[in-house]
């Protein structure tokens, strides 16, 4: 059992946990990822680092609530536990003193880079990070992002803050303006991360991304997580989850992605109609007693 | 005639009534079984186990050789003579006693163990007609003892002060951890799932060896004394190095098992309803996706679907006989050898085809076909034929030229082995690997490369049995005890 010491929604649906996980607080490294089980019943799913703290023990992910299980999840309050969670997973990001580097992060994959945009600016880069978001509520980590970066811009799709347009727009000006970039990591939707990498191919700029396949057990035994990167199978869980943007085949991702949408859909309905009844329940509840008192 | 016993070795005097000759001429009992029809629409175990009588009666059938070729054969060296006649006797929990000095898991190898290829291929009976049913004594020995069991009555070893880490929870660790603990050393092992058991769990479908099963070995292996982890990747959670100097394990034994599945590097493999064997098993398995939505773990619909499994293994066997309880339409396997290379367990082969799954032998996919929309379709197959053995002993296939041939498929499932799992040979400074990147031990001792570092089961050998990897973890536990005991490595 895993120990959530503090839960607390930093965007509409999406919830900040630190939970209490000693041995993955003392191991984890940028781009690191962990793999949860919520309960006996749960699936398990990969989830975000966001950081984590050695010395109290303590590992912090951001989730997103999208289907039954994170959903399920962000109902989770302070003092509840987690099942399972295994990790750190995944190899480190390569952190290596590049220059320039531009870190890009879309919605929750924003609290995926942010470890690896602090680690890269210790060693002595210059870190440029683009944030993205489709409204100004899903634009996550600003302040944490700026303290290690030397720049920050900030997207949203709507305009209901900061610049609007996509983080490609603000690349494409960083590139159109001369900038020297060495190296771009982007994390966040696939369609964010493609476009990125259409982008920074034809300029012949070393792009990373980190993929978010579905997996199950995360140690490199079930396959489930392969991706194709040049033509060949490759485990996000072992291999990754960092490839060579240039390299990696997303619209095999996006449909393997999609494989199970149908059971997700169901299991989500399902939840919520759960959810909803146990709501109803209790005052119904109340009723039957408050008639068995007239009795 | 039976050998005068000596001072040296008393040797208790058979009370089996029968005479040697009349006993090489009673029939072989029959497992019980669930029927097929029924079975195969469920998950629940098709051997339903020896009754007291038919173990008694089975039991008699032993006639007691006075150099047992069955426990020479076994790779842990179960006292199966031993065993058998206490069975005659009556006495079934001496008879687990018996079992349990040598394997520390009867009611598992009683269940998934090749027998044929070890103990009950060894047994002279075999010459007469069939082989004593070793395995189903063994299983009939460790129900009852479980049945039976009571944890006060562990007798625990004077502690040695010595601390092991065991890696991985599969057959090997688990045999170490429990040979280890015998010896009053403090065992603990870790796994990287949330369940113990390794393979045992995630790999073995519930109709062959039910995870009750499993939970109950290892309660009484945790009232031995043995301490579990899950949740744990070594390598990745916590290295090698840090077991040692920082949490002072005295000796680390690696059973991490075998790794990456892997797949044909043909077209269309990852087109939506292709699986590797070990997903599509640890989804049924561990994740229970076939009790979807009371699990919240999926599974694409195999309702009235075409399901092909590519491979002849154990593993195979289980992938397809699950995929017909998922309610698969049409089940085959596609191996490219014919049947009598096929590495899997006679049992299997027997019990899927009862159940209805079709064998076409001698072919193998070249591609699989898209529907439009990333989703598996069929696959063009080709036909072999048998040329020259290969390096393995068994007769190569060779493709047919203008063979190849369309099949109609929605699932397709490749059970065509692994490759090592690089996360502990990466993250341990100094473990020599092979040159297929598994880690390198002594075949006796299984030490490996690094002081202290033992290593024994699949991550040793590549893919192999359950019963093997348990005999690398007796072999392990051995020189791990030696090890402690001398200082001398």
């Amino acid at each position: 059992m895993f120990k959530i010491l503090n839960a607390q929604f930093i965007a509409p649906g999406i919830k900040r946990f630190v939970i209490e996980a000693p041995r993955i607080a003392k191991k984890q490294r940028p781009g690191q990822f962990v793999i949860i089980r919520v309960n006996e019943t749960g699936e398990r799913i990969p989830l975000t680092i966001e950081k984590s703290d050695p010395e109290k023990g303590t590992v912090n992910i951001v989730v997103q609530s999208i289907g039954k299980t994170t959903n399920l999840l962000n109902s989770l309050e302070t003092g509840d536990s987690i099942l399972d969670m295994v990790g750190p997973l995944g190899k480190p990001s390569e952190i290596e003193n590049f220059g320039t580097v531009v870190v890009i992060g879309g919605g929750v994959g924003t609290a995926m880079a942010y470890p690896t945009a602090s680690a890269m600016k210790r060693i002595g880069n210059r870190v440029i990070t683009i944030i993205g978001g489709r409204n100004k509520d899903l634009v996550l980590l600003e302040s944490e992002m700026r303290e290690v970066s030397d720049t920050v811009f900030v997207t949203t799709d709507d305009g209901s803050y900061a610049d609007k347009g996509l983080v490609t727009d603000k690349l494409r000006q960083l590139i159109e303006n001369g900038t020297r970039i060495d190296l771009v990591l982007a994390v966040g939707p696939i369609p964010m991360m493609r476009a990125v990498a259409d982008m920074t191919r034809k300029e012949r700029i070393k792009t990373m991304v980190s993929l978010n396949p579905i997996m199950i057990d995360g140690t490199g035994m079930c396959g489930g997580c392969r991706v194709l990167v040049e033509g060949k199978s490759e485990f996000a869980c072992v291999d990754g989850p960092e490839f060579d943007a240039h390299r990696v085949d997303f619209a095999i991702l996006v449909q393997r992605n999609a494989m199970y949408r149908d059971a997700e859909k169901r299991s989500l309905e399902d939840y919520k109609h759960e959810v909803e009844s146990k709501k109803t329940a209790a005052p119904a509840e109340e009723v039957a007693c408050a008639l068995e008192a007239k009795k | 005639m039976s050998t005068p016993p000596t001072s040296k070795t008393p040797v208790k005097k058979s009370s089996n009534p029968i005479p040697n000759k009349e006993r090489i001429k009673m029939p072989r009992q029959h497992m019980p079984e669930a029927l097929p029809q029924v079975r195969n629409k469920q998950f629940t175990e098709v051997n339903l186990g020896y009754s007291a009588e038919l173990a008694r009666q089975e039991a008699l059938r032993c006639i007691e050789c006075a150099k047992p070729s069955c426990t020479k054969d076994c790779p842990v060296g179960v006292k199966v003579k031993e065993f058998v006649q206490l069975i005659v006797d009556g006495d079934f929990m001496g008879a687990a006693a018996k079992i349990r000095e040598d394997n520390v898991l009867p009611a598992i190898t009683g269940r998934v163990c090749p027998q044929e290829d070890h103990c009950e291929g060894a047994c002279l009976l075999c010459n007469k007609g069939e082989s004593l049913g070793i395995g189903y004594l063994e299983r009939f020995v460790a129900d009852y003892e479980q049945q039976h069991f009571d944890v006060t009555t562990v007798v625990k070893a004077p502690p040695t002060g010595k601390k092991v880490a065991i890696v991985g929870s599969g057959p090997s660790g688990l045999t170490a951890a429990g040979d280890l603990v015998q010896k009053g050393h403090q065992v603990h092992v870790f796994e990287a799932l949330h369940e113990i058991g390794g393979v045992l769990v995630y790999g073995i479908p519930e109709f062959r060896l039910p995870k009750k099963i499993i939970r109950e070995q290892v309660d009484i292996m945790r009232a031995m004394g043995v301490e579990f982890e899950t949740d744990v990747v070594v390598g990745r959670t916590v290295t090698i190095d840090e077991l040692m100097e920082e949490e002072g394990y005295d000796a680390v034994f690696v059973g991490t098992g075998a790794g990456l599945p892997q797949f044909m590097g043909i077209p269309g493999e990852h087109l939506n309803g292709v699986y590797s064997a070990n997903e599509f098993l640890t989804r049924i398995n561990l994740m229970h996706a076939y009790e979807f939505p009371k699990y919240d773990e999926p599974m694409v619909d195999f309702r009235g679907k075409n399901v092909a499994v590519i491979g002849g293994g154990n593993t195979a066997l289980d992938a397809i006989r699950s995929s017909l309880r998922l309610g698969a339409g049409h089940a085959f396997i596609l191996y490219r050898r014919s049947e009598a290379e096929m590495p899997a367990r006679i049992e299997e082969v027997k019990h899927a085809k009862e159940e209805g799954v079709e064998f076409q032998v001698l072919a193998a996919p070249l591609e699989f076909l898209d529907d439009g929309k990333g989703w598996l379709k069929g696959a063009r197959c080709q036909k072999m034929e048998l040329g020259e053995p290969d390096s393995s002993g068994r007769r190569r296939p060779v493709p047919i030229v203008g063979s190849e041939y369309e099949i109609p498929l929605a699932v397709a499932i490749m059970a065509i082995g692994t490759t090592a799992n690089p996360i502990i040979q990466t993250t341990t400074p100094g473990l020599a690997t092979t040159k297929r990147g598994y880690i390198q031990a002594d075949d006796t001792t299984q030490k490996t490369s690094r002081h202290g570092v033992f290593a024994g089961g699949d991550i040793v050998t590549g893919g192999a049995t359950v019963i093997l990897a348990m005999g690398a973890g007796r072999r392990a536990a051995k020189s791990i005890h030696e090890y402690l005991t001398t200082g001398e490595w």
